[in-house]
């Protein structure tokens, strides 16, 4: 019997229209756990680095976690991931609601959907009965428009369903995949839409089993009590209505001016009044016990839902106010836009305008005021219009195509992607590594077990570590303990320190729990249910196989550095991890680059950030080392054989009709770009790869 | 049962629903299935619970509706209600097993769930991981029963006149004798 999970995949195939039940292999829910490691090996296995993101060869993976549908509380978070044609890298992306314990309880652990339907699809999956159906009737829906006329045509309510919206049918870069009130984006979207599918859609009513029912049960139940209570843990943001902290710190428009001085007691009474005269409840997500996500009726506009920082980014974006956000929200949702995104690039553009570099030629009747020109972007976007369909391809590529001097201003992006809108002072040596190093691309993804910053005073800071049970050692009391300015903390603490907040992450990412109730959260306050100490325990009970700290942190590293290998293998290399230059005000190249070293070799990868052999085979991932060998990614000097042992480097093999350029020997002079010839272009490079010509 | 015209109350297990403080967890569905499998927690599946969050989201609705009786045909004519701009069917807080819908009944053998509000548990399974206090539990009073007690006096004692209470009461044991 398998514990916690179905012990079945279902492969879809869109351009013939197959679809299998494929029982998998319990061996390697011990190695990955499951959501986004399980994903990493599979992408790693099956898509090649000569793969294009929009071809029918990527494949776009929707995973369940391991603890989804038992009773581990918060344990709902359901994981996409594919290849983005944005970045070009392992697309990331998570989204909250109740889809994969439906998915779970249908039968499936995961689905792999490779191909692409003919004209709109979408996926209908109860229990053992699988269809691929005609959606060509909701091209251009919004996405809960999609989801209720799903239910109704199939007579099934209390189906979960997952859709793209207007954005992902045209293949916009910061589209979102749309579940519920929740959204999964960072590419993700666009890959769907490239494949013509519009939702997928779940029944479940097959039981899931755990492996010790009374013991995790009465654990869980404890947890879930503490949890209801604990302040500690979900999003403050819900019932604090004192977002100082973004307004004041965060930085507006295109990322680019600080307003210290925003917030006041004036606008949060006036904005509180907003809010609670036209929101309806807050929710939470499938088993938890919080209501993070505000859902609001705003006059004339359909209900949505927003939690977090998601309420901010626009009017941030467009110099505007609550009412703004309120406004435009329902739409973007509908629409399916991923809201970190999105504003980011509307801002860019306005910017470009205003700059001179895009002009009325490019932007017909384009209003004077900001929120104006946010709407009126946004509609281009959506229907790549115009200037909307360079900026659907996001801030990086949009500026290359733009040239003349456009690219000055893709100043926020870090492998392509458009990052959190914050421009601070002093570089901060932690961030620095998150934000240079994280594959996940979002700086919320990394950090959030140790605090961001110092408490002030000796006793604050004993009082803090006295009842801090997340850490995984000593060490990090001791560090805490003696931290007084955030950017006075040794090389060694911060490397252990990153080390530590991906690990909860990758940890969260593969047993489905939500950020917010664990690998996010701990950062504010430090009392956090979830940590490395009881982790092991919970997943013992669930599915009955033996698990202890140490082998739990081996699943970390080993899914952390298959993502690593994937992005490796597609051209990553250590000059793609630099955050702007205008990230700080104030730098420290050497200081900086010795520090990324620092952290390089702390994680086993060599000076070009990439995985050593030594490291990927101490994980189990000889076959990862062997491919990066045979690719001439890692070179000799990076095994640990003696020299007269080592083999001459294998000539690259070759992959099938299309050509790819000859792959350089790894060297640090190898500048790291990812290759242009196959990126350029956006949504075109598909058809320089597919017909062979390089 | 008094002779005289005394009252007659009777305590009666709810689970009280309060609609606007629902977050739509579903743990209340999850916590249900589990307690009623065998093992008791060792398996889950909300489609076998005996309550079930009827939720539609862009109505803002959510409606946690335990089982009740079964019902052989749908009811005629489902009425609508508007509460707050909000529509609601009637459907939305029934709690009958009916055939024209799937819940509150086991999905393999489609047999009719029953609602026993966890008899044995402390508090229904429900209640327990319900953290929102949308489900709370409460006893209220059954329907009060005005006991008549002087007709029946006077036929007894009538009765009692004339065979006497010996015969009277035999009489009785036997007619409520049960096989």
């Amino acid at each position: 019997m398998r514990y916690a999970e179905a012990g079945y995949d279902l492969e879809v195939d869109l351009t013939v229209e197959n679809i299998e039940r494929v029982e998998t292999d319990p061996k390697l829910t011990e190695l990955h756990l499951g959501g986004q490691g399980l994903a990493a090996k599979i992408i790693f296995d099956r898509v090649g680095p000569e793969v294009d993101p929009f071809s029918p060869e990527n494949l776009l993976i929707f995973s369940t976690c391991l603890f989804h549908a038992t009773p581990v509380v918060g344990a709902n978070r359901t994981i996409v991931n594919s290849i983005s044609p944005q970045t070009g890298l392992f697309a990331h992306s998570i989204m909250g609601g109740w889809f994969g314990p439906e998915l779970k309880h249908a039968g499936y652990d995961r689905i792999i959907v490779r191909g692409r339907a003919d004209d709109l699809v979408y996926l209908w999956i109860h229990n053992d009965k699988v269809e691929i159906r005609d959606a060509t009737h909701l091209r251009g829906k919004g996405v809960q428009e999609t989801a209720a006329l799903i239910r109704k045509e199939l007579k099934e309510p209390n189906a979960q369903v997952a859709a793209v919206g207007l954005a992902g049918e045209n293949r916009v870069y910061t589209a979102s995949i749309e579940h519920g009130w929740s959204s999964a984006s960072r590419g993700v979207g666009a890959v769907m839409g490239d494949k013509r599918l519009k939702a997928v859609v779940i029944r479940g009513t097959k039981d899931v089993n755990v492996a010790r029912p009374a013991e995790l049960w009465t654990l869980t139940q404890q947890m879930r009590v503490e949890m209801g209570d604990s302040k500690d843990i979900g999003d403050w943001m819900a019932t604090d209505e004192d977002d100082s902290f973004h307004h004041n710190h965060f930085s507006w428009g295109n990322s680019r001016n600080r307003r210290k001085d925003f917030w006041s007691e004036e606008l949060e009474k006036r904005w509180y009044n907003l809010k609670y005269d036209h929101m309806d409840r807050q929710i939470g997500c499938y088993n938890c016990p919080k209501a993070c996500i505000n859902v609001i009726s705003y006059p004339g506009r359909r209900r949505f839902g927003y939690k977090c920082f998601g309420k901010d980014t626009y009017h941030m974006a467009a110099f505007k106010e609550l009412d703004f956000s309120y406004e435009i929200l329902g739409v973007a949702q509908e629409y399916g836009f991923d809201s970190y995104s999105t504003p980011q690039v509307i801002a860019f553009g306005i910017e470009l305008y205003d700059a001179g570099i895009l002009t009325d030629k490019d932007m017909p009747d384009f209003p004077d005021d900001p929120g104006d020109r946010t709407w009126y972007l946004l509609e281009k976007i959506v229907r790549r219009e115009g200037i909307g369909d360079v900026l659907a391809n996001g801030v990086y590529w949009a500026a290359r195509q733009i040239g003349n001097g456009a690219e000055a201003y893709d100043h926020n992006t870090m492998k392509k992607f458009e990052q959190v809108p914050i421009k601070l002072g002093r570089v901060n040596p932690a961030y620095f590594l998150m934000f240079a190093t994280g594959e996940k691309i979002n700086i919320t993804q990394i950090e959030g077990s140790f605090p961001q910053d110092p408490l002030p005073t000796r006793e604050e800071r004993e009082e803090f570590v006295n009842k801090w049970v997340a850490p995984p050692d000593d060490r990090f009391k001791e560090w805490f303990l003696n931290w007084e300015k955030r950017h006075e903390i040794s090389n060694e603490a911060v490397c252990a320190i990153v080390d530590w907040n991906e690990a909860m992450h990758y940890l969260d990412d593969s047993l489905g729990i939500c950020a917010f109730v664990s690998s996010f959260r701990g950062q504010f306050g430090g009392g956090i249910p979830y940590h490395i100490h009881n982790l092991p325990h919970l997943i013992e009970l669930a599915t009955g196989l033996e698990f202890d700290k140490e082998k739990l942190w081996q699943v970390f590293q080993r899914n952390r550095n298959l993502v690593r290998a994937i992005n490796v293998r597609r051209g990553m290399r250590r000059a793609d991890e630099r955050p702007p230059e205008n990230h700080w005000a104030l730098r420290d190249e050497e200081y900086e680059q010795k520090l990324l070293t620092d952290y390089y070799t702390f994680k086993g990868w060599n000076e070009q950030g990439i995985p050593t052999k030594e490291c990927l085979d101490s994980l189990g991932l000889e076959y990862v080392s062997e491919d990066l060998l045979v690719r001439g990614i890692l070179t000799e000097g990076e095994t640990s054989l003696p020299k007269k042992q080592q083999r001459k480097r294998a000539p690259v093999k070759k992959e099938s009709s299309t050509k790819r350029p000859r792959r350089k020997k790894a060297t640090a002079a190898d500048t790291g770009e990812l290759n242009e010839e196959l990126m350029a272009g956006g949504v075109d490079s598909e058809r320089r790869i597919s017909n062979g010509k390089s | 049962m008094t002779l005289s015209g005394e009252l007659a109350t009777g305590k009666v297990k709810n689970i009280k629903v309060n609609l606007d403080k629902c977050n739509a967890c579903r743990a209340c569905e999850m916590a249900c299935s589990g307690f009623h499998a065998k093992p008791q927690f060792g398996s889950f599946n909300p489609a076998r619970s005996r309550i079930r969050v009827v939720m539609d989201m862009l109505n803002d609705e959510y409606v946690p509706v335990r089982a009740t009786d079964y019902a052989k045909a749908a009811c005629a004519g489902r009425r609508t209600y508007m509460i707050n701009g909000k529509e609601y069917s009637e459907c939305s807080f029934c709690g009958n097993v009916c055939p024209i819908r799937d819940l509150f009944k086991e999905p393999d053998s489609g047999l009719p769930l029953k609602c026993d509000m966890c008899a044995g548990e402390e508090l229904p399974l429900c209640v327990q991981v319900c953290r929102r206090e949308a489900l709370t539990y409460e006893e209220i009073d059954e329907v009060q029963i005005e006991v008549k007690a002087d007709e029946m006096e006077t036929g007894i004692k009538a009765l009692i006149d004339k065979f006497g209470p010996q015969k009277v009461s035999d009489t009785f044991n036997r007619m409520t004798k049960k096989d």
